[in-house]
């Protein structure tokens, strides 16, 4: 049995799905480092040893995510506003929006009945309202990342940050809690500014339901809740959100596996 | 016939090292002025001057954090960068239109931190009211005199009048080179088409008009290409770095027009018949369509110029090249998406910044337009 692998290398986590000749997820890991560190290779080795496969079994890598170039050993690269796509397509056919906020960036993707992307939407070089961000605010709350989302939801009240670059919320931050704010109040602050940056993004790309979330912070339902507040719509997230960059890379890898060998 | 390719890499040494040019210049005994966009540069010309684009460069700014904020449009906080940094050394005078905010605080700046003459003036914004000529006029004749100082002589109206002829002239040969450089996408490739355009912002009318026939006649002996990748206009300030640019053919895309400021949209206007060369280089001003620094009553204005021009160059999609911290151009935007997606192109926003050189997310985008039938 051959396989086709999807590797996805961004800036906070490395992730790799597996496919095999049927077209069967066998193999799904995550790394929480990402492009520059030993993470890819990490994942890489993971995916196989959780399938339980050697390398050479391997037909067709496609990598995607901020590292895609750097891999070494890979069959082609694909870029991570087409993967998320076709990823998410896979997971959940009936979607026609996507938001993924990442590490390092946010995309808002609009998709056709068939899983072709149809437009798309990208913040620039900003890490406010990302995945850095909030792991950044909640080095200042003194809080873990993965606290933050049930922190959000005992809030009483919603904190106002007015501001989404992530240097002046900081300062922003800092100043609510000298105020003795409570932090579950503020965390629900920093999920509204968020929300509402992600929100005017969408907006730009059109927002056509049903809309799914994908990317780490898609776990967060504190954020999650907030952004369906401000889009007065519904989001829907697959238990695999982190996984639809790799998964929409190993179905392209798929592709190739299959194009090489009627070739 | 000259060589494409030895034309080519003229106008790529040109475009990567205006620095060397202003030198040549300035050795050759000429004085050279500094124009911001939109300046009336025949003036320069019939003073016996040499006009010299500015348009800052891939630099991290360190000094002009000194007078210009971080968020200040990023190509004027590198132009103050190179004025402060002695970049722009060997100019006699910069002109500088005060077209947005951004242009009144660099104004202030670059008095304070550059030591080289500084003519500036600002285009009346109300171009239908009656008085907009008068008052643009007025505003050239000013710029006129800090000139002929500069120049140490005077020109005459019908001095002015042929040099205005020689730079419709020199528009002319630029929009020729643009069309004729579509039937050659395999040669003038997105990097290729940029380098021509940069280069001649430094160059003479009369060498531009010289060499980029050349280029254009050499183009015309070559074969049609039948180019079969896809297609993009970009609209914007300009669109560099060349890493960038390179994107584009790395993805077989071609770019078969452009509404950039630094580009086309410079040379896309003509200077009018009218009553005095004066007249005719405001009249130029008042007639300008489709520009984020013009206003136009018609919010939609550019968006239909670029559906206009994507049509005509059987384009897929408009891409919206846009300068960091621009807020003149990021308000154009929405607009200009909407228009073009709503006549049934592809619109894509990808982000220009001078003080980095990465473009990792613009390449990302670009290749994610080039994977999808959008």
């Amino acid at each position: 049995m051959m396989y086709a692998m999807g590797i996805d290398i961004g800036s906070t986590a490395s992730k790799a799905a597996l496919l095999d000749e049927n077209g069967k997820i066998v193999g799904k890991e995550i790394v929480p480092i990402g492009t520059g560190t030993v993470g890819p290779q990490k994942v890489f080795n993971q995916v196989l040893e959780s399938a339980d496969i050697d390398k050479e079994q391997i037909a067709w890598i496609t990598a995607t995510g901020y590292g895609r170039f750097a891999f070494e050993g890979i069959n082609d690269q694909k870029s991570e506003l087409s993967c998320h796509a076709k990823g998410i397509s896979y997971l959940m056919p009936d979607i026609h929006t996507i938001i993924d906020i990442g590490g390092q960036d946010i995309k808002v993707m609009t998709i056709n009945d068939k899983g072709g992307l149809m437009n798309f939407v990208m913040n620039d070089k900003c890490a406010a309202g990302t995945g850095r961000f909030l792991d950044t605010m909640a080095k200042v709350l003194d809080v873990e990342t993965e606290d933050l989302s049930d922190l959000s939801l005992q809030a009483d009240e919603v904190a106002e940050i007015s501001s989404t670059c992530t240097v002046f919320a900081e300062s922003e931050v800092i100043s609510k809690l000298s105020s003795k704010i409570k932090t579950e109040n503020i965390v629900a602050g920093i999920h509204k500014s968020v929300a509402r940056r992600v929100a005017s993004l969408a907006q730009r790309c059109g927002v056509k339901e049903e809309v799914a979330m994908s990317g780490g912070v898609a776990l967060n339902n504190g954020l999650v809740q907030s952004l369906e507040e401000e889009l007065k719509c519904k989001i829907r997230v697959h238990e695999d959100c982190q996984l639809a960059g790799a998964i929409g890379a190993a179905l392209y890898a798929y592709e190739g596996m299959k194009r090489e060998r009627m070739e | 016939m000259a060589d494409v390719r030895a034309l080519l890499e003229e106008f790529d040494r040109i475009s990567k090292s205006p620095k060397q040019l202003l030198k040549e210049y300035n050795e050759a005994g000429e004085k050279v002025v500094g124009c911001f966009y939109y300046t009336p540069q025949p003036l320069i010309t019939a003073l016996g001057m040499v006009p010299m684009g500015l348009w800052g460069g891939q630099v991290n700014p360190q000094v002009a954090g000194k007078y210009s904020p971080i968020f200040t449009c990023s190509i004027l906080r590198s132009c103050l960068e190179y004025g402060m940094t002695g970049e722009y050394e060997g100019l006699s005078a910069a002109i500088m239109p005060i077209l947005c905010d951004t242009f009144r605080g660099t104004c202030s700046a670059w008095r304070a931190g550059v030591n080289i003459k500084l003519i500036p003036f600002v285009h009346p914004q109300n171009r239908k009211d009656p008085g907009a000529l008068d008052y643009l006029i007025e505003e050239y004749k000013y710029v006129k005199s800090e000139l002929e100082d500069v120049a140490g002589k005077t020109c005459t109206d019908a001095e002015l009048k042929a040099s205005i002829r020689l730079h419709n002239q020199k528009n002319k040969v630029i929009r020729e080179f643009c069309s004729v450089a579509n039937d050659h996408l395999d040669i003038i490739t997105a990097v290729e088409r940029h380098h021509v355009m940069k280069a001649i912002t430094f160059m003479k009318p009369e060498i531009i008009i010289e060499k980029l026939t050349a280029l254009i006649e050499a183009l015309k002996a070559e074969p049609v290409c039948n180019w079969t990748g896809k297609k993009v206009i970009l609209t914007g300030i300009t669109a560099e770095p060349d890493d960038l640019l390179a994107g584009f053919t790395a993805n077989n895309i071609a770019v078969v027009g452009d509404d950039l400021m630094q580009e086309s949209r410079l040379y896309r206007t003509d200077y009018p018949s009218a009553n005095s060369a004066m007249e005719s280089l405001a009249l130029q001003w008042l007639q300008i369509k489709g520009c984020s620094m013009a206003h136009d009553d018609n919010n939609r204005a550019r968006g239909e110029n670029l559906v206009e021009m994507a049509r005509a160059k059987g384009a897929d999609a408009v891409v919206c090249c846009m300068m960091r911290f621009c807020d003149t151009e990021e308000y154009d935007e929405p607009y200009i998406l909407e228009t073009v997606r709503n006549a049934g192109f592809m619109a894509f926003s990808i982000d220009i910044d001078q003080s980095t050189s990465d473009s990792g997310q613009a390449i990302t985008k670009i290749q994610a337009f080039a994977e999808n039938n959008v």
